[in-house]
């Protein structure tokens, strides 16, 4: 195709994005925006699959039957909000394998959250409470995005997000008010997830280098800086609420923002856990490719053995 | 050689009286298997009371470059909307 033309399709498929029209995985759209999503798209399933790991090392574990239901069922979720974006992703003409080749490869990456030890109960609280609170307000704006297989996974997930949350927080809410060692346990917690769930939120906006085109495709509605924001203004009362103390020394409420100011977030700690160098990366990858590599020979059986059965059902 | 799983595209009808609708699609050995997928996958929280499952590759789907051939044609037709005759006022409910 000749340039002129190119650039009226573009000039077309921007004009569609810009009146909210959808744009479906049949119709045309540029090579640019088809990458960007299938970028986002996968790293936000194989963050999905990935964030499986951390919490299932809790389910044999559960203090409670009550607990244990719950915690089977959010990490069930969790796999079905990969399978419904690995399928959205699927859409753009890239394939289930060469999805998990880059998770597996390390090409594609994933949150970095995830790559952070649980290690008490509390911890399964915390991540409930933070680390699905960030996520579901980063996801909301999603629903709405241009690409309509995208939007449809993203309905479905923050449907079902918002349980999470509640059975997270509900965990902190009981610990708080339990005896002096369950209290400390759950002050613990939120002292180690609160800086890195405030990450999740990505680069501040001068560092962020998508947020312009993503904007314009609705892969974005509002930078990181206000998400965060968003997140740190509805999440303080929550603490307070339960008696628990946000790890920040110069959190304070500004009456002229009507906003809390916060201290500076540790872009170091940020790069490195990104870098493959955060505590737990090599053992959530290890977990990943060996589960992949193990599951091999059921594939390939049940394949076989759909075949056999095809194949008789062809000769009666 | 190495066959992967083929993909299915999933149905579900949420109650009784509605039709089946497109819910997602994903990857099974076999039809038998689909279901059971698009079960755990699509209907955790009693979305449906019955699942469709169709191997992608049996869709046909028309091509949006031919949108304008397929679709435009009905866009001048208005005479197959009520709104296109004139009755008197005196006459309601038509």
């Amino acid at each position: 195709m000749n340039d002129p033309q190119q650039a009226i399709r573009e000039k077309q498929f921007e004009a569609k994005i810009a009146r909210d029209e959808k744009i479906e995985p049949k119709d045309w759209m540029p090579e640019k925006y088809r990458q960007t999503h299938i970028r986002q798209i996968s790293q936000h399933a194989h963050s999905e699959v990935v964030g499986m790991l951390p919490e299932g090392n809790w389910i044999t574990r559960a203090p409670t039957l009550r607990r244990k239901v719950a915690l089977l069922a959010k990490v069930q979720d969790e796999a079905g909000h990969g399978l419904y974006l690995y399928a959205a992703c699927e859409t753009l003409g890239v394939s289930r394998d060469e999805l998990y080749e880059q998770l597996h490869s390390g090409k594609a990456k994933y949150s970095s959250i995830f790559n952070y030890p649980t290690i008490t109960w509390a911890d399964i609280g915390a991540i409930g409470w933070l680390v699905d609170g960030a996520a579901i307000i980063n996801q909301v704006p999603l629903c709405n995005t241009s690409y309509g297989p995208y939007a449809r996974a993203m309905i479905r997930v923050c449907k079902e997000e918002s349980f999470h949350q509640r059975q997270g927080y509900e965990i902190m809410m009981k610990l708080a008010n339990g005896t002096p060692e369950q209290k400390a346990m759950a002050q613990d917690a939120l002292n180690r997830w609160w800086w890195p769930s405030l990450m999740m939120f990505g680069p501040t906006d001068a560092e962020s280098v998508h947020t312009e085109q993503s904007m314009k495709w609705k892969l974005k509605r509002k930078s990181n800086d206000e998400l965060r924001q968003q997140f740190i203004d509805q999440t303080v009362p929550q603490a307070e609420l339960i008696g628990l103390t946000i790890p920040d020394p110069d959190l304070k409420w500004n009456e002229a923002r009507q906003s809390y100011d916060f201290g500076p977030i540790d872009w170091d700690e940020f790069w490195q856990v990104v870098k493959g160098h955060g505590p737990c990366n090599k053992e959530r990858m290890n977990a990943r490719v060996s589960a992949w590599k193990e599951g091999e020979w059921v594939r390939d059986a049940a394949m076989c053995y759909a075949e056999k059965k095809a194949a008789k059902k062809e000769v009666v | 050689m190495k066959k992967n799983w083929p993909l299915w595209e999933v149905f579900v009808r949420s109650k009784n009286g509605l039709e089946h609708r497109h819910f997602g699609s994903l990857h099974a050995a076999d039809a038998e298997m689909a279901l059971e997928n698009a079960r755990d996958v699509y209907t955790r929280r009693n979305e449906g009371v019955s699942i469709w499952v169709v191997e992608s590759k049996n869709i046909t789907a028309s091509n949006p470059e031919n949108n304008g051939e397929l679709f435009e044609p009905a866009q001048n037709k208005i005479y197959r909307h009520p709104t296109f005759y004139d009755l008197p006022d005196e006459v309601k409910h038509m």
